[in-house]
């Protein structure tokens, strides 16, 4: 089993002198999975954006260690995916040059980046591979966002609202994945659906006072 | 012999391992930016028509009125300079319109879209540069070039300049609402000595002057360029993050 583990100590952000939250604590281990909930505004995605090294804390700690060593922040985009609403992909290329130029960007072996239209015929965006992002559907661009997360095989996979926009087909296909993802290292989700926390072996709420709610019947 | 120490083993992976997780990244963004320039022309499209136009008003109002070298390697590098501030913030701005910015932290280390983006800047302000000058030799009455060797080492080193310090200026006001008004504001102070220079340069090779008589401007923009570049690498890094 892997060493992994995404440590959160203390943390708080601090927006325009508005507190969006402070003294967040939690660990999460290989093979676990992580919800983060809360109303709108409560800072679901702040957070979400901290643990993958997109925002900086104002105190606290965000620490992601691999093999028992820690992974520095300009590193971590080796180690994370992240699929959000706010994460937008190159609209005048097609979703397969997205694909492979983020593969590229990355420094992936050829081998992987040949994998990439694998995962497009996962999300079931393969016949549209070569159509420019901008023709493409909110939910097809959703799905091409989980292809340009996962292309790097992260060991931790950051879903913020991972079904938004998707039809019951591509559902079914994040929930398969959200399994893998489990099953081969953490799955941490920002979300408000019921549905999605069914998949979830502890979460957080942000509106509550800071209560870890822990499922040990689930990995 | 105690060179193959030196050629082989560990350094040599470390150097292996660094050009790979630097400059194949920095490559691919400049190759990203440049095939996305291709397709959407942002910033041709504006460079191009600012050129021409500036160009025109120049010529009419020149007329065939004959103005000393000065002027005329002044008004090489006015359009230089503004013509620049129209297209060379794009490569930042165009991140920040698209939200594509943090896709691209999600996927690469800030050095290496710094590189990046300075590459994609510099063969741009270059191609540019190329062209005004082609077209200012063609078209302006009396910009005669004697020491061509000083001019071309000029044009070359004075894009190097323009694209170390732009590249980091756009990168600031990328994220600020008054990014147009900014650009052209925050870059002309910073720019200041390099213009002097590349003006002091244009004016020896219409005068005939030795190569080794421009050696001084050179090491001032090599000297520009270094600076800058030394010091946005590490900049840049409190710039693309939040």
């Amino acid at each position: 089993m892997k060493d992994l583990t995404v440590t959160v100590d203390s943390l708080s952000k601090v927006f325009n002198r508005r507190s969006i939250f402070d003294g967040v604590s939690f660990t999460v281990r290989v093979n676990e999975s992580f919800a983060i909930t809360g109303k709108n505004g409560s800072g679901k995605s702040t957070l979400a954006k901290l643990l993958c090294g997109l925002l900086s804390p104002t105190s606290g700690t965000v620490r992601l260690g691999v093999g028992g060593k820690e992974v520095g922040r300009d590193e971590m985009f080796q180690h994370v995916g992240l699929v959000a609403p706010y994460i937008n992909l190159y609209e005048e290329f097609s979703g397969a040059e997205n694909l492979r130029m983020i593969g590229m960007i990355r420094n992936l072996p050829a081998g992987m980046i040949r994998q990439g239209e694998e995962l497009l015929r996962e999300f079931g965006i393969f016949e549209r591979k070569d159509d420019e992002v901008r023709t493409y559907s909110s939910g097809m661009k959703q799905r091409l966002k989980y292809a340009a997360a996962l292309i790097h095989r992260p060991e931790v996979l950051i879903l913020d609202e991972p079904t938004s926009n998707l039809d019951l087909e591509g559902v079914g296909a994040v929930r398969r994945r959200m399994k893998e993802q489990v099953r081969e290292g953490i799955l941490i989700i920002a979300t408000n659906e019921r549905s999605d926390l069914e998949f979830v072996s502890a979460s957080l709420d942000l509106d509550l006072p800071r209560t870890l709610m822990r499922d040990s019947s689930r990995g | 012999m105690v060179l193959p120490r030196l050629v082989s083993g560990p350094s040599v992976q470390y150097l292996e391992s660094a050009v790979k997780s630097l400059f194949v990244p920095s490559y691919q963004i400049f190759l990203k930016d440049s095939s996305s320039e291709l397709r959407t022309r942002y910033a041709l499209n504006a460079l191009f028509m600012f050129v021409v136009t500036a160009l025109s008003i120049i010529l009419f109002s020149l007329g065939s009125e004959s103005v000393s070298s000065d002027v005329l390697a002044g008004m090489l590098w006015v359009i230089i300079f503004f013509s620049s501030m129209s297209g060379l913030s794009r490569t930042f701005v165009a991140e920040e319109e698209r939200g594509t910015v943090q896709t691209l932290q999600l996927i690469s280390r800030p050095s290496a879209v710094y590189v990046g983006k300075l590459t994609f800047n510099f063969a741009l302000t270059l191609s540019l540069n190329v062209v005004i000058a082609l077209l200012y030799l063609l078209l302006v009455n009396g910009f005669a070039v004697q020491t061509p060797s000083i001019f071309w080492a000029t044009l070359v080193l004075g894009s190097c300049a323009i694209a170390s310090s732009s590249t980091i200026i756009a990168a600031i006001i990328a994220k600020a609402h008054t990014r147009g008004t900014l650009y052209p504001v925050l870059s002309f102070p910073i720019m200041l000595p390099m213009l002097i220079t590349v003006i002091k340069a244009t004016q020896l090779s219409m005068e005939g002057a030795f190569f080794s008589e421009a050696l001084g401007e050179f090491q001032i923009l090599i000297s520009y360029t270094v600076v800058l570049v030394a010091v946005s690498a590490v900049l840049f890094d409190f710039v693309w993050r939040d």
